[in-house]
């Protein structure tokens, strides 16, 4: 295992390493009138702009540009904002701004994953029941219907039959309760739909019915065999939600107005921010390809017949 | 007591060649699998009255523009034709704050969305599977296509769409490359985390022993393993797309405002949402019209095109 964890972990870094230079050449393509305020854009001319972005040295070629920007990020220096928060250091805004989005999304993940995983089990237990059939509206309507719309119904009527706030304040927990919900509702109908269809599989795989034949009773294989093997490929994916939860949702954190990260990214693309941009694009990648990593030792620790490390089997 | 076992040298073994008419000497029942797969799926009346649904709304989406003479973009200059209700003056489903006809707009919308929908559906899948099925059983590419994966999965949508609305311009086509360039992968994944747990099977171990050709292997033992999950996620991706225009419209990366698609249509019946409901109301009936019939349609065709539910 130990060898598998560090051979997992170097190839890891060399994702990191390839994502990183890849965005960050990607990003010189940006415009160069996203490294300007829009005054300054405005009241400089054609020679007094090139003097600046001399200054700033993003006329110096992608090689010492990316030299210099991975010595900031060693020592702290993230770049600092231009257009959405002037002058403000990114490391600055992001520490304000994620604990929103890493409170809401944290409570939203215990939430779809106590829900959803219950719902899931009782629809696979009760297949064709009472409980599949309402299981299967609720995650049909969430899934098949673009989130935007009921998320906006949901504002729109709940608050007001409950006279609650529309947007989120600080200083009133009840309207945290909305958006929590809101952002819940699609993992709850993830955890419940896969949860089904992978214990529904497992159901009908020969040594479940071995069990069944030997007497065992059907509590016991639903507890011990079935939701064990089929919670493996929901695993895989637990430590990336949990480290995404700081990007935020875009829709639910625009809808309520909540300070958090989800409404950065935009707002640092469709004002051309390119520092903020660029140090949310490559903080997001490299927190996915940690998720990834650490899903991947999970699932290799949950169940051994995923032989990714050893050279048994498949084609060489 | 000791039993002398006796010696087993590696010369008294010899590969066989592989032998295709030999390969198919089982007991074959008279199955076919694609008659069994729709006598299934065709058991359920709700399953036909929503495919029906499909044909209809699909037909009458791409007949609408070519036989109604209603321009969806027409600007109504009397402001007594603007934000008319539902009915005999405002037509069938009103008209929005410019005096255009949401019934006209509604069509020529959902056919721009169902375009979307198939185009994008087409090339994820069609990728996706191949791509997925070589990935889940060839070891040497599982590294550069784990790295492909991670870097492609890691770079938010939002930020292809910008670069790439940069190189080309905002429509269409840059919709569809950028949900595509993201889409084909994770379809991709799902299949080979299917392929490497099928992978390791004793009748695929019992191939491999026989010499069977990878080409082979892929296309009789694991890909119809794949068909029901692929079904399902060729039906799933059009309401996704459908649903991720409506998203971009919203955070003003979508379709050009002057093109009629259902995004634009939600996006601006919202705004006017507390005012004039129906402006959101009507487009979003159809929109969810169409979602939802391709969502269960399609887990209703992944259950029967399962062998396990044949019987």
């Amino acid at each position: 295992m130990l060898s598998y964890i560090l051979k997992r972990l170097g190839q890891s870094l060399i994702t990191v390493a390839i994502v990183i230079i890849t965005v960050f050449l990607l990003l010189r393509l940006m415009p160069k009138s996203g490294y300007f305020t829009r005054e300054d854009y405005v009241n400089m001319d054609e020679s007094a702009r090139t003097a600046y972005l001399r200054s700033l040295g993003v006329m110096d070629d992608p090689v010492t540009q990316f030299v210099r920007f991975a010595g900031g990020v060693a020592r702290g220096n993230w770049g600092r904002s231009i257009s959405v928060y002037p002058k403000s250091p990114v490391m600055t805004i992001i520490k304000e701004k994620a604990p929103y989005s890493l409170w809401f999304g944290l409570a939203a993940l215990v939430l779809s994953m106590g829900l959803g995983l219950t719902m899931g089990v009782l629809m696979a237990r009760h297949k064709d029941g009472v409980f599949d059939t309402f299981g299967t509206i609720y995650v049909t309507i969430v899934r098949a219907i673009p989130s935007l719309i009921w998320l906006f119904l949901i504002q729109q009527w709940v608050t007001g039959l409950l006279g609650w706030p529309m947007v989120f304040y600080e200083d009133r927990p009840v309207s945290w309760i909305l958006p929590t919900i809101s952002l819940a509702l699609t993992g709850i109908a993830w955890y419940a739909i896969w949860l089904r269809r992978f214990m529904v599989d497992e159901e009908n795989k020969d040594y479940v019915k071995f069990a069944t034949a030997k007497g065992i009773p059907r509590t016991r294989i639903m507890r011990k065999h079935v939701l064990r093997n089929a919670l493996v490929p929901l695993i895989q994916y637990f430590p990336q939600q949990v480290l995404l939860t700081i990007a935020g949702s875009l829709l639910i954190e625009s809808i309520y107005s909540i300070p958090g990260m989800g409404g950065l990214l935009v707002n640092a693309i469709r004002q051309q921010d390119n520092p903020l941009v660029q140090a949310l694009v490559l903080l997001y990648a490299v927190l996915g390809i940690v998720g990834v990593f650490l899903g991947d030792l999970l699932m290799a620790a949950v169940d051994p017949r995923i032989k990714l490390a050893g050279a048994q089997g498949g084609q060489e | 007591m000791k039993r002398e076992i006796p010696m087993v040298s590696d010369e008294l073994f010899r590969p066989a060649p592989f032998n295709e008419s030999e390969a198919e000497l089982t007991g074959y029942a008279r199955y076919s699998y694609w008659r069994s797969t729709f006598r299934t799926f065709l058991k359920s009346p709700v399953s036909i009255a929503l495919l029906a649904l499909i044909f209809v709304l699909t037909l009458f989406a791409f007949a609408y523009p070519v036989l109604s003479k209603t321009d969806p973009n027409a600007v109504a200059l009397d402001t007594s034709r603007w934000n008319l209700k539902p009915g005999a003056e405002g037509g069938i489903f009103g008209t929005d704050g410019l005096g255009r006809d949401i019934w006209a707009r509604t069509w020529y919308g959902t056919r721009t969305s169902l375009l979307l929908g198939f185009v994008i559906a087409l090339f994820d899948v069609g990728i996706g599977m191949i791509a997925g099925a070589l990935w889940g059983y060839v070891k040497r590419i599982d590294r550069i296509m784990t790295e492909l994966y991670n870097v492609l999965n890691n770079i938010p949508q939002t930020v292809f769409l910008v670069l790439l609305a940069y190189i080309m311009r905002p429509g269409f086509w840059t919709i569809v490359v950028a949900l595509c360039s993201t889409g084909w992968i994770s379809i991709a994944r799902f299949v080979r985390n299917k392929v490497m747990s099928i992978r390791d099977a004793e009748y695929n171990i019992a191939s491999r022993c026989l010499a069977t050709p990878l080409p082979r292997i892929i296309q009789k033992n694991v890909l119809p393993y794949l068909v029901s999950i692929l079904i399902m996620e060729a039906a799933l991706t059009i309401p996704y797309s459908i649903g991720a225009e409506v998203f971009l419209g919203f955070i003003g990366l979508g379709l050009p405002v002057e093109a009629v698609s259902l995004g634009n249509l939600v996006n601006q019946g919202k705004n006017t949402f507390m005012l004039y409901p129906y402006q959101l109301t009507w487009p979003t009936v159809v929109l969810a019209a169409i979602t939802i019939s391709f969502y269960i349609v399609g887990n209703r065709f992944a259950d029967a095109s399962d062998p396990r539910n044949h019987v």
